[in-house]
């Protein structure tokens, strides 16, 4: 059932859109940014900022272009005198009262309030008389509210109510008295709360955790996965100097709209751990990438691997860990940290899920068995191999009873007994790889910062394992090991990065993407 | 009390030929005047023939856009399955205005009687009338009115034992001018924030409660019995200049005049003859300098205009203004233009939602220049300042307050530009008050800040 | 008048009152709608809107206390802080204050001892505030005195007024 498609011009272009799309939406079909701010495609409009107003040819009036369905015919200008002059008022009167503090504002470098009137605004403002000032105020959760910055585009307040169905703001006062307001005891402690930092587009609501930590151009930014729970969200990973210092949510309309969780959101810093795994181990010391595996594969000769491996590890990881109890026997075992469901009710199918892992779907789809108890069943002589698993959460019985053991990781391994060999790898921001979500949804997620050490991608030390136990595994990139597992396995038939893009694509049979 | 005077042998007494009448207050008052005789006869007829009649009858909608009242009903479509409202604006709050105010404190009746035809006619079994919180008086007379015609059964489920349902209810508005704009009322009685929606949709398809709605103002609806009872080529030869305006109007008028009030006149009456017959002119010793004929939103006349205007909606347009809600606000020699003026910037500035940013920046930043320029602080510069903000003001917003905001500006900065030099050059005195006037507005906004400034 | 913030709070939507608000209800299609009646008792009630009386109509009509808070600060006529005993609105836009209305401001200022507007007098009788167009233009200049409107003051009025105010 679509809806016919209206033919307009935007800018000189032909556009054609579903009938009822937005102007402003139908715009960027052809390329052109209407300027705006209170719009927001994941949430209802509100055509309050007045910013998108465009010239539409037999109008009497600019149009807001938000606000306005697409006509057979309209010929739509944007750029044209009358709509910069109108916007050029907005960009003046949204500055009259604005503090101006953009050195020392968060939003700086990211601010659309400082992009547009860079891009189109006047050069200095006629305003003579003294500015509105409001103090800033905790918010509660992760929040904090300037005022004085605020350009009561309401979408924050829009969110919480339309999208989180918790109303704990709103436009109190009235006129240019106007300000966010919330109840006395109401705190932003909502677990979705935190997407109104992001959706505010300039910097009235801000991240405590962010605050005064990086100049926005200061960051580098990568595509990449929440690997909190089994959602999988799709993220930008900012880091400065080697070190992540923000998560962000990035649009996908199949899995996570334009949010993220506050739990993801925040949940860092073990990313930046410092005692990390760094250097290849082989008998307990420090040595060479081919001691340690020499190591390991003289551990694992005529021995069964009883393999325990981390649920959010790769699709490529899992593919291969198949592959090395193919050739030794054994079997690839995983557990699930659960945690409380948390919903985002305005979304459909969106929630910070139980599973507090990002790929159980994947490392079924290649044979790893679920299970509350990982270590049960280690038989006298078996190779522990732990891959990316807390050392301190291995039990001593499992260890007493394997005959040796291999750890894959990025935690410091010292502590673990029978430690025949310890391979470095990097951790999810520091490769590149693939997640399956729990609606079987196959993710890219790409390498945001460098692997401390002598570490290495846990495919690249998995892959030369295998070499070492004889097998062919000539893989040069993730990629390459994708499209191996594509091949070979049925669910991903036809699959490759490329045609994953940066939004991913459901498995084979599987629902298609998070309920929509 | 000082009202009604003697109605003018020039008035029309139609709709407030009852008015200073205190027994017409009562059911059995307004019975004994011929009440609810139309309502009976108008429960007898189908509301299609009713809505023909009001079409028929030329009327206009009284409120301050002047929408062909039948045209309006007949946009609600009948056996839709929706529920249909009809939603009273009682929230007369356009300075200079206060004509529906008289209407329900002395013919609370005429009212309910309006309503329950209005509402029968767009097919509604409910309407409410939203009277604005301050008019208490009206309010309480209001809803004795209600009381009593529900007691009477003349509305409630059985209206007049006609076995219809036309309920009716008084909804009391809590401060907001902009509640007076339809939309904005809506969302208040919604239990809102009185802001105004972007139209479409129109009120018709949605409205209140998101159903058909049709909204009109209390004199309005006061008028369509009297169509029904004299039937509409009566009302439509009530015209004196163009056939588009018929019927009668009340007049607020108020300000430096001799006799301030309420008058009724026919439409097309001629303007001068208003001011200087009717309302008997100049207090001793002054005389008229200006006209704001229309309530505060409409562009101010000046004297020369205001004489060759014909009373009605075409003829006040033809003079550079409108004819709005009939408020009629006189200044005369004595008044500083600039000072009036920087005041009723003041009030959209207090009144404006706040949603769009041409009104909330706006309004306030429009009354700080202009109490600054009556305190004597003004530049040259602030004049071409004030015309180019009310540009960016006019026509790029959702309602019109910002529209409203700027007219006086403008209208004020052509006709009377040299009071404004005056007060910068200094040639003339800032009044005292002007000063006092620049402190209460910076109260204005302490309401919602520390009062600091940066 | 309610007690000055000092007391407990007492719940508004009790008794006979909760059965004005469950008639009220009867009215609209839904809750929110007597959003406005509601928060008319409480200040009947209590003399003001407080937070804990947007608490309690929030929880009677299934509203958030912030929700409420934004449409009580939206409109003026509910007071968020205590008042006077003798609340005095004089209507000072233009087409008063060009017949005199700041006059009458001065002058009740002086007579209730108030002084400042917004400020409730020393003895907690009077509080005086400008208000926007009072709809009685012709009659200036109005002041509405708690539910009552005194129209044609002038500033000579003032103090004969006052003391007409039991």
């Amino acid at each position: 059932m679509t809806a016919p498609l209206v033919n307009l011009t935007i800018e000189g272009r032909p556009v054609s859109v579903p009938a009822g799309t937005s102007i402003l939406e139908a715009a960027k079909t052809a390329g052109v940014l209407i300027p705006h701010y209170c719009y927001h495609p994941g949430l209802p409009v509100a055509g309050v900022c007045r910013m998108c107003l465009v010239d539409v040819e037999k109008a009497p009036k600019l149009m807001p272009s938000c606000a306005t369905a697409v006509a057979e015919g309209q010929v739509v200008h944007v750029h044209n005198d009358k709509s910069l002059e109108a916007r050029k008022g907005v960009l003046e009167l949204l500055l009259i009262n604005h503090p101006l503090d953009c050195p020392i504002c968060d939003q700086s470098g990211e601010c659309e309030l400082q992009d547009y009137t860079f891009q189109e605004g006047r050069q200095d403002s006629r305003y003579r008389e003294p500015k509105r000032f409001n103090p800033v105020e905790d918010f509660g959760g992760d929040v904090l509210y300037v005022p004085n910055r605020c350009i009561l585009c309401t979408r924050c307040v829009r969110f919480m109510d339309d999208v989180h169905k918790d109303a704990v703001l709103a436009v109190g006062e009235r006129g240019d008295r106007a300000v966010i307001t919330t109840a006395p005891d109401a705190g932003l402690t909502q677990p979705w709360a935190s997407n109104v930092v992001d959706l505010c587009p300039v910097g009235a609501l801000l991240s405590k955790d962010f605050l005064n930590k990086a100049r926005a151009w200061e960051l580098d930014r990568s595509a990449s996965v929440c690997t909190g729970c089994s959602q999988g969200c799709n993220i930008v990973v900012e880091t400065r100097d080697n070190a992540v210092v923000r998560l962000k949510p990035r649009a996908n309309e199949a899995v996570n709209a334009f949010f993220m969780c506050d739990e993801g959101r925040l949940n860092y810093r073990w990313l930046n751990r410092q005692d990390r795994c760094a250097v290849p181990m082989a008998n307990g010391a420090p040595a060479e990438w081919s001691t340690a595996i020499a190591a390991a594969v003289g551990a694992l000769n005529g021995k069964r691997a009883h393999v325990v491996a981390n649920a959010s590890l790769s699709n490529e990881v899992f593919f291969l860990l198949k592959r090395i109890v193919g050739k030794t026997g054994g079997s690839v075992k995983f557990d699930v940290p659960q945690g409380a469901e948390a919903a985002l009710p305005g979304v459909e199918d969106l929630a910070l899920r139980a599973d507090r892992v990002a790929n159980a779907t994947g490392a079924e789809a290649f044979g790893a068995a679920r299970t509350e108890q990982p270590y049960a069943g280690v038989s006298a002589g078996d190779v522990l191999v732990l891959v990316d698993v807390e050392p301190s959460a291995v039990p001593s019985t499992a260890l007493n009873a394997a005959s040796a053991v291999i750890f894959i990781g990025t935690a410091d391994p010292s502590g673990l007994s029978k430690l025949t060999a310890a391979f470095p790898i990097a951790n999810v921001v520091e490769s590149d790889g693939t997640l399956t979500n729990l609606r079987g949804r196959v993710q890219r997620f790409l390498q945001a910062k460098a692997a401390p050490g002598q570490a290495r991608p846990a495919w690249f030390a998995l892959a030369d394992l295998l070499i070492a136990l004889g097998e062919k595994a000539d893989y040069a990139t993730a990629s390459d090991i994708f499209a191996a597992l594509a091949t070979s396995t049925p669910a991903f038939d036809g699959m490759s990065f490329d045609s994953l893009g940066l939004k991913g694509t459901p498995l084979a049979g599987s629902m298609a993407g998070a309920g929509r | 009390m000082g009202y009604p005077h003697k109605t003018h042998p020039r008035e029309t007494a139609i709709l407030s030929k009852h008015f200073g009448e205190t027994e017409a207050r009562t059911l059995d008052g307004w019975k004994k005047r011929g009440g609810y005789r139309a309502l009976e006869q108008a429960l007898a007829m189908t509301p299609a023939q009713i809505v023909d009649i009001v079409k028929a009858s030329g009327l206009r909608g009284r409120g301050g856009a002047g929408f062909p009242t039948g045209m309006k009903w007949s946009f609600m479509k009948p056996g839709d399955g929706k529920p249909h409202y009809l939603c009273c604006n009682a929230d007369e709050s356009e300075p200079g205005t206060f004509k529906d105010r008289e209407i329900m404190r002395w013919t609370p009746h005429a009212l309910v009687e309006g309503c329950a035809i209005g509402a029968y006619a767009i097919g509604a079994e409910t309407a409410y009338i939203y009277i604005r919180g301050e008019f208490t008086e009206c309010i309480d007379w209001m809803e004795k009115a209600v009381a009593e015609a529900y007691a009477a059964g003349i509305i409630g489920n059985n209206a007049m034992g006609t076995g219809k349902r036309i309920d009716v209810h008084v909804h009391k508005g809590a401060g907001a001018y902009i509640c007076g704009e339809e939309t904005a009322l809506m969302e208040s009685l919604e239990g809102k924030r009185g802001n105004p929606r972007i139209k479409p949709p129109f009120p018709a398809v949605s409205g209140l409660f998101s159903q058909p709605t049709t909204i009109n103002n209390v004199e309005t609806l006061v008028a369509v019995p009297h169509i029904l009872m004299n039937g509409p080529e009566w009302y439509k030869a009530m015209s004196l200049s163009s056939p588009k305006s018929t019927g009668s109007k009340l007049f607020s008028v108020c300000g430096n005049v001799s006799r301030p009030g309420n008058y009724e006149i026919v439409l097309g009456f001629p303007f001068k003859d208003f001011l200087y017959d009717l309302c008997g002119g100049p207090q001793p010793g002054r005389k008229f300098k200006a006209v704001i004929p229309g309530g505060a939103s409409v562009p101010i006349q000046t004297m020369e205009e205001a004489e060759a205007t014909m009373m009605d909606y075409e003829g006040f347009v033809a003079q550079g203004t409108m004819l709005g809600s009939g408020g009629v606000i006189i200044f005369d020699d004595q008044q500083n233009m600039p000072r009036m003026i920087a005041r009723l910037a003041r009030f959209f500035a207090h009144e404006s939602c706040g949603q769009c940013t041409q009104c909330r920046e706006g309004t306030a930043w429009t009354t700080k220049i202009l109490e600054r320029i009556v305190a004597g602080q003004g530049t040259f510069e602030d004049l071409d300042t004030l015309l180019e903000l009310a540009d960016n003001m006019t026509g790029k917003t959702i309602c019109v307050l910002s529209d409203s905001c700027a007219a006086p500006v403008v209208s004020g900065l052509q006709k009377f530009r040299h009071e404004f030099e005056a007060l910068i050059t200094g040639k003339r005195s800032s009044m005292s008050t002007g000063a006092k006037l620049t402190a209460q507005s910076s109260q204005l906004s302490a309401a919602a800040s520390t009062g600091l400034s940066v | 008048m309610s007690a000055h913030g000092t007391t407990p709070y007492t719940q508004v939507f009790t008794g006979k009152r909760k059965n004005d608000l469950d008639a009220i209800l009867l009215r609209y299609p839904n809750k929110q709608a007597a959003l406005l009646p509601a928060l008319w008792i409480v200040q009947e009630v209590h003399g003001w809107v407080s937070e804990e009386g947007m608490t309690e109509v929030a929880a009677a009509l299934g509203l958030t206390a912030a929700y409420v808070k934004g449409v009580v600060t939206f409109y003026t006529m509910y007071h968020q802080h205590p008042v006077g005993k003798y609340f005095v609105q004089i209507c000072t836009t233009s087409p008063c204050l060009c017949a005199g209305a700041d006059k009458v401001t001065e002058a009740f200022l002086k007579h209730t001892g108030c002084n400042e507007l917004g400020v409730t007098s020393p003895d907690g009788k009077y509080t005086v505030i400008e208000v926007e167009c009072l709809g009685a233009c012709g009659f200036a200049t109005p002041v509405q005195i708690n539910a009552d409107t005194v129209e044609n003051v002038t500033a000579d009025k003032v103090q004969q007024i006052l003391a007409g105010l039991k």
